[in-house]
């Protein structure tokens, strides 16, 4: 590639991820430069007006079509606009939690956490646009290490270092099998462009293969989903959500977590949308058991474990596998709302769950503990504390008037409107949702209904954690009340149909 | 400003809530002042909009509809939108229900007095609880319905736990979980029925399902489909009713909750269950319903027999009261189940007026639990010689409640049996055993209390003039009901002929 072809691409189309890079590298500059004993906080200020910045980048590209550069593996789409907004209002959000946190056995002066947020949110937006196996890779490889260093930032705290290597280790696997999975694809078709895998997959000379396929679809969907900590690899997720510092949980739980599921939705759907299955049924048709059943068992074993748990950082992490769950249900009744349905509920997931992170937060760095006591008599000490935190234990419960219950009903739409109507699949789902009011009413019921001895002591909470707190409660309610404000914004804005739209790009441009 | 009268109305508590906002929590005079007037507030609305319906008018009444919610779905046979209305609207059945809710609302506003704590809580909680009953009545489609019905658990689930008796959280929990079960059950009904017809408006279904069978096959909509509906509807409702042997949380809540919560959950959340059989199972699937209708009558009987049975056994006025509850809402499903004239009428009836009843006995035991700090049976007697006024209204509600003729309870009895006598004999004959046991439980409960050996009661004042506005208001309607049937029956005359049309008789 000589300079003139590398010049020729249109690298506006990348603009919004190379301001996330300059924020990154001049952070870490900075962070060279200044005192030691100097508060780190301006470079979180730094770091979040680099993430608006990128933010108002993507809001130009709005209307701007499909196009794609590198030879057709990085795509600027709705689909990618749409996800890389969700990952960007979740990392703003959480870099004013993490400019916030404090604990006493950490240096607070470490700005190192600030430019790996930032490296982590760049793979995160490069998985968004990859259409390539390669690229997708480079993306979660960014994101899964810069993940692994933020959750053991806090040196001195074993808990938290074990929570880091637990995450390396089983990461390590996790991608191992991803990878082997995708060289099982790349063995089949020959290519590692995800539109020209697709083409190759329709090939007659494959149906010859399809064991291998079906194979290579469930070795790739398992890995992927490690990111998403559904079952069966969810078990990192207690453990590493509980050591790492609370922005870091935070940030696994609804960035990361976002993330794993555009790389799924990538690689899964525009892959193997064509492929053939064993027999006559197309693969993603013969599969539907294979996925119905892992959506299931995250469902019922995030839910049902969840209830035995009296640490709130662990009850948490298994709240978030069950989400995580019931995002996978539009996955088996892949219904063309499927899009719409998990940018949906990711958004609506990403105010309800920031938001009790920042109350968690809060509580569990004043109380110095993360049993679930800490709760206790909440509404009588700090009642602004109280309700958002009820607002947003109401949504993830998916009770009416919050953006959790638009986000399930349309789930539920999703799993009931195709024939055959998926009824069971949709029973597990309301079944494990009772389950999970009790441990989410158990909150509840704690900081209203007990009123324990810690009574009068009020949480002080600073003025821009209030802020994260207002404007989460806020979209949770506003959300639930009026969804068409997201739905249109997305309808208005996002065409569904370029996610599948492959480009025949300018790759001869090399040639002259 | 009749466009918008049923929204006013409907959401007219989130005035209180607003006001109350602004209130300083310790200020516990001008808190439950609030608490009171924000109920007239809807109360008033209420009957403004009774004097906008027209009682003879057919059909739906005030109705507002505005786009609310859209998912655009690709299909092969091209773009299908699922849009979601906001719809409400009223006729006669939910009028009632509206006049019944904005009632009692006030009348356990003033009950609240009693409440020792977090008043500005506790009335913000309440006001919720009246949007979500309001609602429910007035909403017109499915989706709008689920809502306001899940929006009265959350503000009953605080109200029982924070506010309640010894064991106040075990009771907040197991209404929380039954009736999560029920409405689990009613979304997967609600949704399966918007995603085959792409309709969720009530009338509009029931068109839909009135369809001959063979339009029906073109939408996938068998015989079996519309049963499997039905029934999923009915084990819905049948927890909210409750129906035996599914009451052990009514039970518990009614024990255990702060007695105007009480009021409201057996004068008009139970009610909701009575009206969604009404409105869901016998307005959208007749037929079924129709072959139904044995095992419903069934149900009612036994739901009869068995809560008066265990009403007769408990020491607890509470339980007996509860009981008593589940004993009479038999008489509903009595009703329903004879699906001709005389027996949809003594359903709704009995709605209305169990309602009322209900309310006032649980307000009674609310103001001797205050007094005398225990409902046991034993702990009275011989009220009657230092509370007269109070014995004297406490026997009224407990006549009325055996159904003695010239009050509400009679009316609804007698039309509910004389509707199933027309269609199962053997089964209303069975029935009414349950008439003589509701005699003898409520008189030995009454009695108990109010005559006989006078036992020590430390704080015994008769019915202060706050409290004698709840009971002789209730005692009131009762007797009208009662003595002047007719007012009710004109109002739900045009629904229930419609209904009925639906049922082929």
């Amino acid at each position: 590639m000589d300079l003139d072809t590398l010049f020729s691409f249109e690298w506006g189309v990348m603009s919004p991820e190379f301001i996330i890079l300059g924020t990154a590298t001049l952070l870490s500059i900075i962070d060279l430069f200044m005192k030691r004993e100097s508060s780190r906080k301006p470079l979180a200020w730094l770091a979040g007006a680099g993430v608006l910045a990128s933010l108002v980048a993507i809001f130009m590209q709005l209307d701007q079509d499909v196009t794609s550069i590198l030879y057709d593996t990085y795509r600027l789409d709705s689909f990618s606009k749409a996800f890389k907004i969700l990952l960007l209002l979740g990392t703003l959000l959480v870099l004013v939690l993490a400019s916030n946190y404090k604990k006493e056995d950490v240096e607070e002066n470490r700005g190192e956490f600030y430019y790996l947020l930032l490296a982590a949110l760049l793979g995160a937006m490069v998985m968004a646009s990859s259409a390539d196996l390669i690229t997708l890779f480079v993306g979660l490889e960014l994101l899964s290490l810069s993940s692994y260093i933020m959750a053991g930032l806090e040196r001195k705290n074993k808990r938290s270092n074990e929570s880091a290597f637990k995450y390396v280790v089983s990461g390590g696997i996790a991608t191992a099998i991803t990878l082997f999975g995708m060289s099982y694809i790349f063995g089949l078709t020959g290519e590692t462009n995800l539109f020209r895998i697709a083409e190759n997959m329709g090939n007659v000379e494959l149906l010859k293969h399809s064991f291998l396929i079906v194979f290579a679809f469930i070795i790739t969907f398992a890995g992927l989903t490690f990111k998403i900590a559904a079952a069966p690899l969810h078990m990192w997720a207690p453990d590493v959500y509980e050591g790492a510092p609370v922005p870091v949980t935070a940030f696994l739980s609804v960035v990361s977590k976002t993330a794993g599921f555009v790389i799924l939705l990538r690689v899964i759907i525009i892959t193997f949308i064509a492929a053939p299955g064993i027999g006559s049924e197309p693969l993603l048709l013969q599969v539907q058991p294979y996925v119905m059943i892992l959506a299931a068992a995250t469902m019922i074993i995030g839910n049902v474990t969840a209830l035995r748990q009296r640490n709130i950082k662990r009850m948490f992490a298994y709240s978030s596998i069950a989400q995580a769950g019931y995002i996978l249900v539009p996955f088996v009744s892949n219904s063309s709302l499927l899009f719409e349905l998990i940018w949906f509920y990711l958004l609506a997931y990403l105010f309800m769950n920031i938001g009790a992170f920042t109350v968690i937060q809060l509580l569990t760095s004043q109380e110095g503990s993360n049993d679930i006591g800490v709760f206790r008599g909440l509404f009588k000490r700090s009642p602004w504390l109280a309700v958002p935190m009820t607002f947003f234990v109401l949504s993830l419960a998916g009770i009416p008037v919050t953006a959790g219950f638009i986000g399930k009903f349309g789930i539920f739409m999703g799993a009931l409107g195709l024939e055959p109507a998926h009824y069971w699949l949709a029973a597990v789902m309301m079944a494990t949702t009772l389950v999970s009011y009790v441990y989410y009413f158990n909150i509840i019921a704690i900081m209203f209904f007990r009123d324990g001895d810690s009574e009068g002591k009020r949480v002080s909470v600073p003025g821009s954690m209030a802020a994260v707190l207002a404007f989460c409660a806020a979209s949770v309610l506003i959300l639930g009340i009026m969804p068409d404000l997201a739905l249109d914004f997305f309808y208005g804005n996002f065409d569904v149909n370029e996610f599948f739209m492959q480009i025949e790009t300018e790759v001869h441009t090399h040639d002259h | 400003m009749n466009t918008y009268l049923l929204s006013i109305l409907i959401f007219s508590p989130l005035l209180g809530v607003l006001v109350l906002l602004f209130t300083p929590s310790h200020d516990e005079k001008s808190i439950k002042w609030i608490g009171i007037l924000g109920t007239l507030l809807p109360l008033g609305t209420a009957l403004v909009t009774l004097s906008a319906f027209q009682m003879s008018g057919e059909g739906l009444q005030l109705a507002e509809k505005f786009q609310w919610v859209s998912y655009e779905v690709f299909q092969s046979k091209g773009d299908v939108s699922y849009p979601i209305f906001y719809e409400v609207g009223v006729n006669g059945l939910s009028m009632v229900l509206i006049l019944l809710t904005s009632v009692v609302s006030v009348l356990a506003a003033i009950a609240s007095f009693s409440i020792k704590k977090d008043w500005k809580s506790y009335f913000i909680l309440f006001f919720l609880l009246e949007i979500g009953m309001l609602g429910v009545f007035a909403a017109q489609n499915l989706f709008l319905f689920f809502i306001f019905f899940e929006i009265t658990l959350i503000p009953m689930f605080f109200l029982i736990g924070r506010w309640g008796y010894l064991e106040k959280e075990k009771a907040a929990y197991s209404f929380l979980i039954y009736n999560g079960v029920g409405s689990a059950i009613l979304l997967i009904a609600f949704v399966t029925m918007f995603m085959k017809t792409g309709t969720m408006n009530f009338e509009q279904l029931a068109y839909t399902f009135s369809l001959p069978q063979s339009e029906l096959n073109q939408l996938n909509i068998t015989k079996n489909f519309k049963m499997g509906m039905l029934i999923a509807l009915l084990v819905a409702f049948a927890v909210k009713l409750p129906v035996a042997p599914l009451h052990s949380w009514m039970v518990r809540v009614h024990v255990q909750a702060p007695p105007p919560i009480v009021m409201i959950h057996s004068g008009i959340l139970l009610k909701i269950g009575a009206y969604g059989l009404i409105v869901f199972g016998a307005g959208l699937f007749p037929d079924q319903f129709k072959s139904l209708a044995f095992v419903i009558g069934l149900f009612g009987v036994i739901n009869l027999l068995y809560g008066a049975f265990l009403a007769i056994t408990q020491r607890d006025v509470k339980r007996v009261l509860a009981y008593s509850s589940v004993s009479h809402m038999g008489i509903v499903l009595i009703g329903l189940a004879s699906v001709n004239e005389a027996g949809m009428t003594g359903a709704v009836f009995q709605v209305v007026s169990h309602g009322l009843i209900s309310a006032l006995l649980f307000f009674l035991v609310g103001v001797l639990y205050e007094r005398a700090g225990s409902s046991n049976l034993k702990d009275f007697g011989g009220v009657a010689k230092k509370m007269p006024i109070f014995a004297g209204v406490m026997l009224a509600g407990g006549l009325a409640s055996l159904g003695l003729p010239g009050m509400s309870g009679f009316i609804s009895e007698f039309m509910a049996f004389l509707g199933l006598f027309e269609k199962m004999p053997v089964l209303a004959a069975i029935g009414t055993l349950g008439l003589i046991l509701t005699a003898v439980y409520v008189l030995r409960a009454v009695l108990a209390i109010t005559f006989g050996a006078e036992k020590e009661l430390p704080n015994a004042r008769d019915l202060s003039s706050t409290e004698r506005i709840p009971a002789f208001i209730l005692l009131a309607a009762i007797l009208f009901i009662g003595i002047y049937p007719a007012w009710l029956s004109d109002m739900l005359r045009p629904t229930l002929d419609v209904i009925l049309l639906g049922l082929g008789g």
